[in-house]
């Protein structure tokens, strides 16, 4: 009897095959963060020969205001400001406009109504920016000069802004909704057993409960508008200028960038690697805004279970 | 009941704060519902601002008399007709180069008419309407057609045309294209789908079934995370500090024995674009894998069955229509993508179809770009041809995906 399981093995067979497959997994896993170290990498080390260059310095491009890398000046601040502006005007639209719309989607309307609200929602979520750029220059551009006269620039900050918080209200909206029906339904009979109309629930206790993620959905809505490209390259207009006039024409740092390299640029030159420099700031500034809404989300969510 | 002891307030000044507060609350309701009635009509009017440009009269002469050239009327002009037209009046040089680009016998009437409205009679756009206006004030337009321009017809067209689908890029709007622009885009999502979707899988494979809990798995998928949210344009910068510049004996296919090309090909692009829609592609995996249910896995390691024979012939299968349906709507964000392909270095003109991944390339979303900043009215109608072209594009693709979900999607 013994002799019939002498030779059997109870040890983890090797597999090689298995190994093989799951180390190629692994790499594809791990790829991710090589492209994290590459964008790092990149920008930072033509920033670095961009802050190399002795005629830059860090005080010039943080304390002046005119950039034209091209003839010595490197003020920085003509392009953030214009960025600042269109980003504010857009979260001004894309906040009110997109939590409003959550709280109807989430706590007003019906089923059927949502079924054919959120797709409009989605349907202006999934338009290319190139789109809304179209739609900014030869629609509203036209309508603000129509209400606004003269002073409104063919190409001008606030066409872009608006357009750009029409472009982001579906992902405030939705990311707002997420939060607002994750709020347990007890809380709202409590609300309504106290005699509370529909409107002071939401406000007074759905929307509190909630308000991590909708904190969340702004700090991504305002990423998204810091890296707008496309709308900002069509309609805001060609050429840095530091201005506080929404109806100007100023160029934002995505913008710039589009706007330089789409011409020919040579490898080396002063405008190359200054291009690297607003593009490692915008890196930066979004990965920050980004990890910061993730850690709101995960702190502050107030737990029910 | 004593009033004295009832628990609920009344009286009338109960009774006007109770109704102020109803006030107050449907006047909210209102207010909420509008924001979403602002959204709709942007969407309108968004849809509204394409179509007005892509259709409308237009004015338009020709710089030289058709009679000059020949005595048939121009809508009977034959093939053969139009062939020794164009050989004996355009310039030995012009006509080489355009047997050049495409043999002259091979190419259809409708080809030829064009070359010979575009080269010969060199037809001249004056001025061109909007839809609403061409509707609205149709008799105001034909009298001030006639006054200001009295040698030009006028024309109600539409823009988007079989032509402008067929034909490639040109200097001239009405007789520009976007079959080049097409095609590009096609090879670029392609690229980007090939690259992407294997290890775009692979890595949620890895994230969901393999990857212990630990400290790097958690680092993986927070950067995943960040990684969708990085700017389309910083992509941009990274594939042209990479693929276009470092990569360039790789990218331009110099390597392969390709000549004739620097780093910025349509494989730079596509691959450029492969990285934006990776993290898109994983998580969108994630959530697929994630929804097959751990009583399948169980049930295959129970009979005995490896990981990888587990996640092969169960955990795949069971997550592949939602793997797909993920895959194609990063694709489609793909698709509509442009600030990148402007950093990689897009062509801006360029009348060759791509031929293969080494190929200079234009995309749709890049001759939008284009076309809506040029001051010219006939540029934006084309603009708003292309984006129509786009629009239907994108749409067909989501509703793939929809249909997709819809018809593979197993519940549990």
């Amino acid at each position: 009897m013994k002799n019939q399981f002498k030779n059997l093995d109870l040890r983890k067979k090797p597999r090689i095959g298995e190994d093989a497959i799951q180390g190629l997994l692994f790499i594809a896993g791990i790829l991710s963060i090589f492209t994290t170290l590459a964008i790092v990498y990149e920008l930072g080390k033509e920033a670095w020969l961009f802050f190399g260059d002795p005629e830059v310095t860090l005080a010039k491009f943080f304390w002046t205001t005119r950039w034209q890398p091209g003839i010595g000046q490197f003020g920085v601040w003509s392009l953030v400001t214009s960025t600042l502006i269109t980003s504010f005007i857009a979260m001004l639209i894309s906040l009110p406009l997109g939590l409003a719309s959550a709280l109807f989607l989430s706590e007003y309307a019906s089923l059927r109504a949502r079924s054919i609200l959120k797709p409009i929602l989605e349907v202006l979520a999934g338009i290319p920016t190139v789109v809304y750029g179209y739609f900014a220059l030869l629609f509203v551009t036209p309508i603000l000069k129509n209400i606004f006269g003269d002073v409104v620039q063919v190409y001008n900050m606030a066409s872009a802004g608006l357009v750009m918080g029409i472009m982001i209200l579906p992902l405030i909206s939705s990311m707002s909704e997420d939060a607002l029906s994750a709020v347990p339904r007890a809380l709202r009979e409590g609300a309504y057993a106290m005699g509370a109309t529909k409107f002071e629930t939401s406000i007074q206790v759905v929307l509190p409960a909630a308000l991590s993620g909708i904190g969340a959905a702004l700090i991504i809505g305002i990423s998204r508008a810091v890296g707008e490209t496309m709308i900002v390259a069509v309609a805001a207009g060609a050429g840095p200028k530091f201005t506080f006039d929404p109806f100007q024409a100023a160029e934002t740092m995505t913008g710039h960038i589009a706007r330089i390299s789409g011409g020919d640029l040579s490898y080396n030159t002063i405008d190359y690697t200054s291009l690297f420099a607003i593009a490692l700031m915008l890196f930066l500034v979004t990965l920050v805004l980004n990890l910061i809404s993730q850690r709101v989300v995960s702190r502050f969510r107030e737990r029910y279970e | 009941m004593n009033p004295t002891h009832n628990h609920f307030p009344e009286g009338p000044s109960f009774r006007s704060a109770l109704n102020t507060r109803y006030r107050v609350a449907s006047v909210w309701q209102a207010l909420f519902f509008s924001a979403l009635l602002i959204a709709i009509i942007s969407l309108t009017a968004l849809i509204y601002d394409i179509v007005d440009g892509a259709f409308g009269y237009v004015a338009y002469d020709y710089k030289k008399d058709p009679a000059t050239f020949t005595s048939t009327p121009l809508e009977d002009l034959t093939r053969e007709e139009l062939l020794t037209i164009l050989q004996a009046n355009l310039s030995s040089g012009a006509y080489n180069k355009l047997n050049n680009e495409k043999a002259m016998e091979t190419r259809l009437q409708g080809e030829l008419y064009t070359l010979f409205l575009e080269r010969l009679i060199q037809l001249d756009i004056k001025k061109t309407w909007s839809f609403t206006e061409s509707i609205m004030r149709a008799g105001a337009i034909r009298t001030e057609a006639a006054e200001k321009y009295p040698a030009a017809k006028l024309e109600f067209r539409s823009w988007l045309t079989p032509q402008f689908l067929t034909s490639p890029m040109s200097s001239k709007a009405e007789f520009a294209g976007v079959r080049t622009a097409i095609l590009g885009s096609l090879w670029l999502v392609g690229i980007a789908l090939l690259f992407a979707m294997p290890i775009g899988t692979g890595a949620a494979i890895y994230l969901q079934e393999y990857a212990p809990k630990n400290w790097l798995t958690k680092i993986i998928q927070t950067n995943i995370n960040n990684l969708a949210g990085v700017p389309s344009i910083v992509y941009g910068m990274l594939g042209l500090a990479i693929f276009v510049r470092v990569l360039e004996p790789f990218t331009s296919g110099s390597l392969f024995g390709v000549t004739d090309s620097n780093g910025r090909t349509v494989l730079s692009a596509g691959l450029t674009m492969g990285i934006l829609i990776l993290p898109l592609i994983i998580i969108n995996a994630q959530e697929a894998i994630k929804a097959v249910p751990d009583s399948l896995r169980q049930a295959a390691y129970g009979v005995g069955a490896t990981k990888w024979q587990t996640v092969w012939h169960h955990i795949l299968p069971n997550s592949i229509a939602g793997i797909l349906t993920g895959s194609i709507l990063a694709l489609s964000r793909a698709l509509g993508e442009t600030a990148p392909l402007i950093v990689v270095g897009a062509s801006t003109f360029i009348s060759v179809d791509p031929s293969g991944p080494f190929s200079k390339f234009t995309a749709l979303p890049i001759q939008i770009y284009q076309w809506t900043t040029r001051p010219q009215s006939e540029f934006h109608a084309i603009a708003a041809s292309a984006i129509i072209v786009l629009l239907v594009m994108l749409l067909t693709l989501n509703a793939t995906a929809i249909l997709l979900r819809n018809r593979f999607q197993r519940k549990y």
